[in-house]
């Protein structure tokens, strides 16, 4: 590295582009047409999906096309400071997000008149929980059968003063000394090379940007071996 | 949705995509141009700091209130913000009362990150006693004309009123504010990251920015970025991506680059209007 950061070693010992260790499962939730955990260390999500099935009212249904719905909630005692049950303006914007994150695989083309369901719950959070949703619920969505184009694959890329580091947690985030912190979590398809979510906070240079465009990337392919691979074991 | 609404769509979002092929905007505009901006300030006597933005036909109204109350916890020594923003039913016919829709609830949750996460603010100059008293700043938008770009005329607007806003007189002893007296205090500001945000939208493979209504309905999502230059060079403070579409890694570059220029336009914007204001206030 050319510049000096305040940031060299990670305080969990990872090497900057190394993920936390990743766990998947299928079927957590018996009674969805199908559902996924997703941990990524300390972050832990389940997600469950519920359809296609008729739309109703009526009224919203589309008859070209099905439509995708997720609700994203974290537990009350999923983090430190007891957050209030129900749905909050965080929440909600995160649901739409993650909406739009996996939308364009689904082939909804091919359900009109439907909706599905999406359903992400927070058990245990440790930063990266919109990602570690989206990472469940993609492999929710292959688990029901849902018709996709590809799996979606998410990680929070970020930088602490000068260093870019992938799967940022918790302790990072709130990372102060330098230039701070910035959390940039991305959502990419690994086969047609799109990006499908992105948000940033903080405060980035255009050529590191660049850099963590590029590390998320990586990460988020790997990710997509463990949910392949995950889906693959079910079978 | 009805059928009739859905075909009338599909007619503009043709019509859109044809005159974008021709590397043409409905109403002649290049891509990366903005329609006319008027900016006029003082909407109202009673806020702390207002402002009226217009993009061409959009036209958002911004006041600052101010409140002392207790600190959060985890930040005993500043001051808070909350940014809202009203879609009102006066200003389009989509607009309906109610619970905030989840699009006025991302408007208002990306325009408050812009300011934010850009340091602008100095939070802690708004502490008043540790752990007991805050400053705190509400800024609140609301929609007089909805014609498209809603993020960016709103964040104009939010960095104008902050700029302009004067703190009201307050009586410590008493914990009492005067409102409608105003002192020369100004909001504590770091004018070094003023935040400007730059919505880029994308419609097929074409990516522009300020859509009208009509435009900005036929997109298939769009990237927002909002920069601040608290050095030699740009800096992204926060970005959001809305909407179905997907980006490469390559349009992503492209509109940063673009963010930047377009940085450099209305900072010069802003400098030139606050010149004005205080002109015109001699």
């Amino acid at each position: 590295m050319s510049e000096k950061s305040l940031y060299t070693e990670r305080a969990d010992g990872r090497k900057l582009d190394e993920l936390r260790p990743l766990h998947a499962e299928i079927g957590v939730v018996p009674n969805a047409d199908g559902s996924a955990l997703f941990a990524q260390g300390d972050t832990i999500a389940i997600a469950s999906v519920y359809g296609p099935k008729t739309l109703n009212p009526k009224h919203q249904q589309n008859p070209e096309k099905g439509v995708l719905r997720v609700h994203y909630n974290m537990l009350s005692f999923s983090v430190g400071e007891r957050i209030r049950p129900g749905v909050s303006r965080r929440s909600q914007e995160i649901s739409k997000v993650t909406e739009w994150a996996l939308t364009p695989v689904v082939m909804l083309d091919e359900l009109p008149g439907t909706v599905i369901d999406v359903h992400i719950n927070i058990l245990q959070a440790n930063a990266g929980t919109r990602c570690a949703g989206i990472n469940a619920a993609a492999m929710a969505l292959a688990h029901a059968g849902v018709p996709m184009k590809e799996l979606v694959s998410a990680v929070a890329v970020g930088k602490m003063d000068k260093t870019i580091v992938a799967d940022v947690n918790k302790e990072e985030e709130d990372f102060e000394d330098g230039e701070g912190a910035t959390d940039m979590p991305m959502a990419y398809l690994s086969n047609s090379g799109k990006i499908t979510l992105l948000q940033l906070d903080g405060r980035i240079q255009l050529n590191k940007f660049k850099e963590a465009l590029e590390m998320g990337k990586q990460a988020c392919k790997k990710i997509s071996e463990v949910q392949i691979n995950a889906l693959k074991e079910f079978k | 949705m009805g059928m009739e609404v859905k075909t009338v769509w599909k007619v503009t979002k043709k019509n859109v995509l044809e005159a974008m092929n021709k590397s043409e905007r409905l109403d002649g505009r290049q891509p990366f141009e903005h329609r006319n901006i008027e900016i006029s300030f003082g909407v109202s006597n009673k806020a702390e700091g207002s402002v009226k933005v217009k993009m061409g036909k959009t036209e958002i109204v911004c006041g600052i209130k101010m409140n002392t109350q207790e600190p959060y916890t985890d930040h005993e020594k500043e001051g808070t913000m909350t940014t809202s923003m009203e879609l009102l039913p006066l200003s389009s016919p989509n607009f309906e009362y109610g619970q905030p829709t989840i699009e006025a609830v991302e408007i208002a949750r990306v325009i408050d990150r812009g300011v934010r996460e850009s340091r602008f603010i100095d939070f802690e100059k708004l502490c008043i006693k540790e752990g007991e008293k805050v400053w705190g700043i509400n800024i609140d938008l609301a929609t007089i004309n909805d014609d498209g770009n809603l993020i960016d005329a709103g964040a104009l607007a939010a960095v104008l009123a902050l700029l302009t806003a004067r703190l009201p007189v307050y009586d410590e002893a008493k914990d009492k504010i005067s409102f409608g007296e105003f002192s020369d205090k100004k909001i504590p500001l770091n004018m070094e990251n003023m935040p400007i945000t730059s919505t880029f939208f994308k419609i097929g493979d074409k990516i522009f920015i300020d859509p009208t209504r009509e435009e900005e309905d036929t997109t298939d999502g769009r990237i927002t970025m909002e920069l601040s230059k608290p050095g030699k060079e740009e800096m992204i403070t926060a970005m959001q991506k809305g909407g179905e579409a997907t980006f490469s890694q390559e349009e992503i570059m492209t509109m940063a680059e673009e963010a930047t220029k377009i940085f450099k336009k209305l900072k010069t914007l802003i400098d030139e209007s606050l010149d004005k204001f205080e002109k015109g206030k001699k």
